[in-house]
């Protein structure tokens, strides 16, 4: 188990942009292998959220030492998009939290890596989801203790944006405003699809970062596989004060594997053996398999 | 149907979820009162089958469940048969009081059909799989709640469900369920189904369970033990009849449900028998636990709900 608490650093003293990129591509042939081998899962739901999930855990903004995930003072990452639990467990791993060989066990018996997470489990796992819309209500909650127990941690929740149609994450956006939680990160994997179609063709409730601003939320608007991006939006939003943030990312559903993103349908799909092999030829760009 | 000593063989036939899209759809033409409420979920309820043939009359209204039991019940309120359909586990779960405000209080017209039931679900794990639609669906008061064991009867409950005047909540399973009844027989709400006759005790069981009820059926014959089996498809209202019967003629009865303990099949049976005749009483379920991800062949083996299960409960129960 290799574990490695701090991020990874270039020698200008920055995160190391090139490590960070090669890592997400890495996770993606995980999330792609285990759902693959499972069976079943959500690899394109994964793919949309591993870049904002990397910088999060390897690129030093998430306060979170792999041997104390339960220390009181660390900081929380939910996974309001509980379907997306193969990106959680990989980044699990690669920071040493869970073992690499465990994700094998993905949506097997007896394991604790379930099809969507269960915190009574497994460690690291800060909210048992899967039932969408009630992360960012969790999150709030430990915003608030946080705040009475005079810990400095802050608090990330990462919704879908179709999940953004469930009235409850609502009533805690209103909530959070009013108790003025700035220890309260909202993430959007803002990718445009949800299960049965694109979202434009759903609820089309765009644009969302207006909508979150009319809250007197603080936002983020940016392109959600962009590294560079990604980091700026999470050292602008940790200098806000008196509001919560929210950072609208703009995704690709099945990001990294074209033919997963160019249809929405791949929801809920894990890739067939055949796929998995041209799924992993491109992410490595060498030539396409006959 | 009457007593048979055909053994029981597994042939598999369409999931009730299949049924239900195929039987909806075919519904609406000769019903066009009908409207369908999705919640981002059509795909796998299967209500897109009717979506396609009558776009004007399908709403999809995206992830939000309690929105859409709203929009249902004004539906009703206005002469429309609404069908509001999810899993079973976020609509009841998620939309309970909209269920109670505003379709079971003012008894509106407007059909429940939660798909995705019980935890043969399989890998998607416990946050997807409802356990405890049974008690609160049977907690609405007006509310009629039908559990139809295999294809032929949920086509047969579409139709009555739709046919019937008041709230309906109907539960349906994923994965393809055994054949048990014949094409095109009908189901009477209220009405419990025999399949097998015996003397030694009764199996009542509902949805997937009335399968491994049979299955069992023939094992214990094979030990001596003769077992009356009543498939149960509407648990409200319900089969007082019938159960008083079974107690009467074989002594103890056996429930099976892919349910918690607390609220199903055998709370209601329980307290049915025992205010009309009292006996021996048996019960196959989850228990009081979630479970966990797996295959649904393993999970129905690890937490207690397969054919053996069955038998293993109704020889100590006849020992009684
Ligand atoms: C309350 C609830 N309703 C429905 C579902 C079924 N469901 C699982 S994933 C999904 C689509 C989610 O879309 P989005 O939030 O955009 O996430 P994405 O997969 O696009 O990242 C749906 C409807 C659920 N898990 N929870
Ligand atoms: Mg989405």
């Amino acid at each position: 188990m290799v574990t490695r608490a701090s991020a990874p650093h270039a020698s200008d003293g920055g995160p190391d942009l090139e490590l960070l990129s090669s890592t997400a591509r890495r996770l993606r042939e995980d999330i792609i292998a285990m759902t693959t081998r499972a069976a079943s899962g959500h690899p394109s739901s994964s793919m949309s959220a591993i870049d904002i999930m990397v910088a999060l855990y390897k690129g030093g903004i998430l306060n979170l030492n792999p041997s104390h995930p339960s220390a009181p003072d660390r900081d929380r990452f939910i996974l309001s998009k509980g379907h997306a639990a193969p990106a959680l467990y990989a980044v699990l791993a690669e920071h040493g939290v869970i073992s690499h060989e465990s994700l094998d066990t993905l949506r097997v018996i007896g394991s604790p890596l379930e099809g969507h997470p269960n915190m009574r489990r497994l460690a690291g796992v800060e909210a048992s989801t899967g039932s969408l819309g009630q992360g960012l209500s969790i999150g709030l909650g430990h915003a608030f203790a946080g705040r009475l127990d005079g810990h400095g941690y802050r608090t990330y929740v990462m919704c879908g944006d179709g999940e953004m149609q469930e009235g409850q994450v609502w009533e805690a956006i209103m909530a959070a405003a009013h108790f003025n939680a700035d220890n309260l990160t909202l993430i959007v994997d803002h990718n445009g699809a949800q299960q049965s179609n694109l979202l434009p063709r759903v609820i089309d409730y765009r644009p969302l970062a207006a909508k979150l601003r009319a809250f007197e939320w603080h936002v983020e608007e940016i392109d959600g596989h962009d590294m560079p991006a990604i980091l700026r939006a999470f050292d602008s939003v940790r200098a806000v004060k008196g509001r919560p943030q929210a950072i609208v990312a703009h995704t690709v559903k099945g990001k990294g594997v074209s033919f997963v993103e160019a249809d929405w349908a791949y929801h809920g799909k894990p890739l067939t053996a055949s796929e998995q092999v041209r799924a992993f030829a491109e992410l490595r760009g060498e030539p396409a398999p006959h | 149907m009457s007593a048979s000593t055909t053994p029981f063989v597994v042939s598999p036939g369409a999931a009730t979820r299949d049924a239900f899209g195929i039987a909806l759809r075919d519904l609406g033409h000769s019903e066009p009162r009908i409207v369908v409420v999705d919640g981002d979920v059509a795909n796998s309820t299967r209500t897109e089958w009717f979506g396609q043939v009558f776009p004007d009359r399908f709403f999809n209204v995206g992830i939000a469940e309690s929105n859409m039991v709203g929009v249902a019940a004004g539906l009703a309120a206005s002469g429309k048969i609404p069908v509001v359909s999810s899993f079973a586990a976020f609509l009841l779960c998620n939309a309970y009081d909209q269920l109670r405000m505003s379709v079971a209080f003012p008894h509106l017209n407007v059909k429940v059909v939660g798909t995705h039931a019980g935890i043969s679900i399989g890998e998607d794990g416990p946050s997807q799989m409802a356990i405890e639609d049974f008690a609160l669906a049977c907690s609405l008061p007006g509310f009629t709640v039908i559990v139809p064991s295999d294809e032929a009867h949920t086509h047969a409950a579409v139709r009555a469900m739709i046919a019937h005047e008041g709230p309906v909540y109907l539960r349906l399973g994923r994965p393809k369920a055994p054949r048990i009844h014949e094409a095109g027989s009908s189901l009477e709400i209220g009405k419990a189904y025999q399949l097998r006759d015996g003397s030694d005790l009764t199996i009542v069981a509902c949805g997937l369970m009335t399968a491994a009820a049979l299955e069992a059926h023939d094992a214990l014959a094979a030990k001596g033990i003769h077992a009356r089996v009543l498939d149960f498809p509407t648990i409200r209202p319900l089969d007082v009849d019938a159960l008083v019967r079974a107690s009467r003629d074989t002594g103890h009865i056996l429930v099976a449900e892919e349910h918690l303990a607390h609220g199903g099949l055998g709370s209601v049976v329980a307290m049915a028998v025992g205010s009309h005749h009292p006996c021996k009483l048996g019960y196959v379920n989850l228990g009081n636990r979630f479970a966990e991800s797996g295959t649904p062949e393993a999970l129905m083996e690890t937490y207690g709900l397969t054919a053996p299960h069955v038998v293993e409960a109704a020889v100590k129960l006849v020992a009684k």
